[in-house]
């Protein structure tokens, strides 16, 4: 690991400064950044810590909105009431995130902005229509993802919450890669008045996104039979040691089935 | 440049000056001289290093020690009794053979009272190893480490 500069704001005013002034790295949970800063894959000279930013922690409810602090651990998502019972399908996905020790530490907002291509929120984001909140504007999902680990943040732009509208059905499932623990693929549905969405992570060469065959299909009919034989495009798909594009491509239509059923569940 | 941190590590409040680079396993090992926390993997993966940070279990090798300014730190030598006597999950690991080479065993018995206080006393073979997959174990094959869970869990009433 480089050698860096530690920094202890204590709000996101006071962060957002130290981050442009000093063009330095957010750290939340470090569960992500400690691992590549290790490898020297991430060696910046300033680190902002979030830890003690307390105005990021905590989940409220806002009308028919879930809206989730970028501070909050995997673990507190998973445990919330207010979650369970708005959008049960987030809670699960954060309960189902790598192992107990990483949720305890792990932030929605650093799991995020990492946009890891094998990352559970991304899917529930992007399969909720969610809106992502920074210290300068908010950010719609559908423009928040920009492709392995890219997003639309700006270098000195900060997470301060996610606010998730409560769908009618949702449900995630994962396909997890047991040594990792990460998605080989997951797939998010969720149906409400506007439509339906199906995201898709894991599985796609520039990250997290949405499958248009299988929406269209499901707001005919939201049925796991309806997407039934749908064959997903294999030319945007990934493949690595762990699986082929095709085989990818085929745990999608089955993983989003199920989805679809146990959302009706 | 140095970076002050000050937290408690087994109810003993610690101030010290350091590397900002430096790990909280690190803190806990060379600075503390407790070196009952292993390290196995570094990368986050075997749950050796796991302790308590405000009752809740961490991969200590996967945080850096300046992140926990203030915080209340348990190690596995902060879990015996008043007298040195085991906590109950240790013995039922001693008791049920749950350890061969032991290196993994620090960081099984941290996870397994964390999973008694979030699941209870009562714990199905499933839930054990479902808790339990932060940690890795090169040696027993996890049968008897299942077995000691479960005595320790139950064991475990009332304290
Ligand atoms: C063993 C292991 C298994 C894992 N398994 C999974 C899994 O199954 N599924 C999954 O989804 N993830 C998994 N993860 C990743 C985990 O969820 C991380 O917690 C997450 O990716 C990063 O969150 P963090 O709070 O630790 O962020 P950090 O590591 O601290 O930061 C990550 C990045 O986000 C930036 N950042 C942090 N907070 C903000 C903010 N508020 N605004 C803007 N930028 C910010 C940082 O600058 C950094 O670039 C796993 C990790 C490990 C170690
Ligand atoms: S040493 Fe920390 S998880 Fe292996
Ligand atoms: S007893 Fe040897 S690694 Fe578990």
């Amino acid at each position: 690991m480089y050698a860096f500069e530690f920094h202890r704001p204590k709000s996101v005013s006071e962060a957002a400064a130290l981050l442009a002034k000093s063009k330095g790295k957010l750290i939340a949970g470090g569960q992500s950044l400690v691992g590549a800063m290790k490898l020297r894959l991430a060696s910046p000279e300033n680190l902002v810590d979030l830890g003690g930013v307390a105005e990021l922690r905590g989940i409220k409810r806002e009308g028919n909105a879930i809206v989730i602090g970028a501070g909050t651990r995997h673990a507190e998502v998973a445990a919330s009431k207010d979650v369970q019972s708005s959008i049960p399908a987030l809670a699960a996905l954060a309960g189902g995130i790598g192992d107990r020790q990483v949720r305890n530490m792990g932030t929605i907002g650093g799991s995020l902005a990492n946009n890891d291509p094998a990352a559970d929120y991304p899917a529930a984001v992007l399969g909720l229509g969610a809106t992502i909140r920074t210290n300068k504007r908010t950010i719609a999902a559908d423009d928040f993802f920009k492709g392995m680990y890219e997003t639309a943040l700006a270098p000195d732009e900060l997470i301060t919450a996610v606010s998730f509208p409560a769908p009618k059905k949702a449900a995630y499932i994962k396909f997890r890669n047991p040594a990792s623990r990460f998605a080989l693929v997951g797939v998010f549905v969720s149906q409400d008045a506007s439509g339906v969405r199906v995201a898709v992570t894991g599985a796609g060469s520039a990250g997290v996104f949405r499958a248009t065959a299988l929406e269209q299909a499901l707001a005919k009919n939201f049925s796991p039979d309806a997407v039934k034989g749908i064959k997903v495009d294999t030319a945007k798909l990934n493949t690595d040691l762990h699986a082929t594009a095709e085989y990818r491509a085929h745990l999608i239509t089955v993983l989003a089935g199920r989805a679809v059923a146990k959302a009706s569940s | 440049m140095g970076t002050s941190v000050s937290l408690i590590i087994n109810g003993k409040t610690v101030t010290a000056n350091i590397d900002p680079r430096m790990l909280l396993v690190q803190f806990i090992r060379e600075h503390m001289q407790l070196t009952g926390t292993h390290i196995g993997c570094d990368t986050a993966q075997c749950g050796a290093c796991t302790v308590f940070v405000n009752g809740n279990a961490v991969k200590s090798c996967s945080a850096l020690a300046v992140q926990f300014e203030g915080a209340q730190i348990t190690t596995i030598e902060g879990i015996a009794g008043a007298n040195g006597e085991m906590h109950p999950m240790q013995a039922a690991f001693k008791e049920c053979h749950g350890l061969q080479c032991g290196f993994c065993t620090p960081g099984m018995v941290m996870s397994a009272i964390d999973l008694v206080k979030r699941h209870g006393n009562s714990l199905s073979e499933q839930a054990i190893r479902e808790g339990l997959d932060g940690n890795i174990c090169r040696c027993t094959g996890y049968h008897n480490i299942v077995k000691a869970v479960q005595q320790g869990a139950a064991n475990m009433k009332g304290v």
